[in-house]
């Protein structure tokens, strides 16, 4: 096994571990997508996409919740790791600062892992939801590329929080903007035409593509490819800033609180 | 050869103050920090809160980069090669920050083991053989967040020293414990310079650099103000005396008029439970305890003694000479 290989393995192991013992964490990836479900759910039920419509708010709820663990998840690790004086410990290590934090914003969107399965289990017990996917093999693909692409878009959004000690509180202003540019809770065709842009440069939008098309019929493999392309381009730009901002946070003293 | 070296260091902070008209102020922490730590040796950075020392061991661990001046450690420069510096050192800050508290001290040690490239064929035995260093034996596979600040120190020095680091750096690693956890692990850090390793310890505890050091360099306010042996040190002010008076309620006058005594080398109040101490340290060829008690008209004076000079009093007339 490569040396990158078995950090990134252990890093991630080390770090889902890590979030699964915060039962905050959990309860707020499991719980939260349950109620967007349940209110996209009478969404559909009263509108004229019943059946596979209710499978299709399903997944976009359990994608909602993917995405608000990258989001308060890469942000909050790194300010929570300054809070808890552990920030300038993995900084410190002679490996580059991307290596470190890759696994740790890769980590917090497999802990949304938990919203896609609790929003399709509680779809089944309570509202009967049907879970024959249609290409069951490319669904799983999907759902890997989408978050691996999420954990990369999260790389970037956590190289800001090196620097900026209250970067967090910029969470709170992306949540649910993505949610409706990515198309997790609507349709796109419903939003502007100038939005489009934005939707084709972030990850969610192909990734939910992508697992739709998987569990409802369509062709996955374009977004899957996408989001494959997207997390790429995340990557060399996450690679860029974090050394960046290392730098720069070595000089302007931000590791730390003081 | 020196391992450790640092010339002419310098480290400015950059705070801002106001809410609508915002005011850059500039702290210079440390002003032109210069020294060279030979192989094996353990050297001292002594003084007061503030004084620079924690802004100094940063620059040379490579997490802070130096406004001016140059550092270099086993001859890497610590701002352009910070990752070959990084392979060779470990760091250990004091206090109970710093551990990951969901996960156990095992969990904690393999992690830092793998960041630090610990071959995975040993890093098993590694750990367990530093766990057995500081004492931790029994009781790495609990959560950390259990752990006494003690066990938490101890565990911040077995991860220091996973890859066997030519070079450590200790900053006040023994702040806060209790008398029997900082003795051990002062014994831990004289095992370490037995296996040869070259250590930089920051600490305002006089009797621990005495103990431990080498060489010491005394900082305060951002300079050294002295360097030596801790007998060099001493010397300094062994030719004096010092009077201790137990006092009750001194005001700050009065401790500012016993220093301008003539012949009065240093002063300086202790708190001591309802009592203070007051020391007042006077060149040998005086004698000062009347005119001293003269000065205490007004004060409850309890016991008065005379003592020789310890490189606790080198340290405070080092300081207040500044």
């Amino acid at each position: 096994m490569s040396q990158a290989f078995r950090l990134f393995w252990t890093g991630w192991v080390f770090n889902v571990k890590n979030l699964t013992m915060s039962g905050f964490f959990i309860l707020n990836a499991t719980i939260s997508p349950i109620f967007f479900a349940t209110i996209a759910h009478y969404m559909f039920a009263s509108g004229a996409r019943p059946g596979s419509g209710l499978v299709y708010a399903s997944l976009g709820a359990g994608m909602m919740g993917i995405w608000s663990s990258v989001l308060f998840g890469s942000g909050g690790l790194i300010q929570w790791q300054r809070w808890q004086g552990t920030l300038e410990y993995v900084i410190g290590v002679p490996p580059r600062l991307i290596v470190v934090v890759l696994p740790m914003t890769v980590a917090t969107a497999s802990i949304g892992l938990y919203s896609i399965a609790s929003t399709l289990l509680w779809g089944r017990i309570i509202f009967g939801l049907p879970l024959d996917f249609v290409h069951p093999a490319w669904f799983v693909v999907a759902l890997v590329g989408s978050i691996v692409s999420l954990g990369l878009l999260g790389l970037v959004l956590s190289s800001t929080f090196v620097l900026l000690r209250n970067a967090n509180s910029l969470s709170n202003l992306l949540e649910y903007p993505v949610w409706l540019v990515t198309g997790l809770l609507i349709s796109l065709s419903l939003l502007p035409g100038w939005t489009r842009p934005i939707s084709w440069v972030l990850a969610p939008t192909w990734g939910i593509r992508g697992i739709r098309y998987a569990a409802l019929g369509g062709d996955p493999v374009f977004p899957i490819v996408m989001c494959a392309a997207l997390g790429l381009i995340y990557l060399a730009i996450g690679h860029y800033t974090l050394g960046y901002f290392e730098v720069r946070a070595r000089k302007s003293a931000t590791l730390a609180l003081r | 050869m020196a391992v450790v070296e640092a010339h002419d260091l310098r480290r400015v902070y950059k705070t801002h103050t106001g809410t609508i008209r915002r005011r850059v102020k500039e702290i210079e922490a440390v002003r032109g920090v210069s020294f060279a730590i030979d192989k094996g040796e353990l050297f001292g950075l002594l003084g007061p809160n503030g004084a620079g020392k924690t802004t100094t061991i940063k620059m040379l661990i490579t997490l802070l980069i130096p406004t001016a001046g140059t550092a270099n450690v086993l001859g890497f420069d610590v701002v352009k090669d910070p990752r070959e510096v990084r392979k060779r050192i470990g760091y250990v800050f004091g206090g109970e920050r710093g551990v990951y508290e969901r996960l156990s001290g095992y969990d904690n040690l393999r992690y830092f083991a793998e960041l630090y490239g610990v071959p995975p064929k040993v890093q098993k035995a590694r750990i367990e053989e530093l766990l057995e260093l500081v004492g931790l034996k029994g009781r790495e596979h609990e959560r950390t967040e259990g752990y006494s600040r003690g066990m938490k120190q101890r565990l911040h020095v077995a991860r220091g020293l996973l890859h066997d680091p030519e070079v450590v750096f200790l900053d006040e690693p023994t702040i806060g414990l209790d008398p029997v956890g900082a003795r051990e692990l002062r014994a831990t850090i004289g095992t370490l310079t037995s296996a040869g390793k070259t250590i930089l310890l920051t600490t305002h505890y006089m009797f621990e650099a005495d103990a431990l050091c080498d060489r010491i360099a005394v900082i305060s306010q951002g300079e050294i103000v002295a360097e030596g042996t801790p007998a060099q040190l001493k010397s300094r002010v062994a030719s004096g005396a010092v009077t201790e008076v137990e006092v009750f309620g001194i005001p700050d006058e009065t401790v500012e008029r016993l220093r301008s005594l003539e012949g009065v080398m240093s002063v300086w109040v202790e708190e001591r439970e309802q009592a203070q101490v007051l020391s007042v340290q006077t060149r040998a060829d005086v004698q000062l305890t009347a005119a001293i008690l003269g000065h205490l008209n007004g004060s409850n004076v309890g016991r008065v003694s005379h003592r020789e000079p310890t490189l606790e009093d080198a340290y405070v007339a080092l300081v207040e000479g500044e």
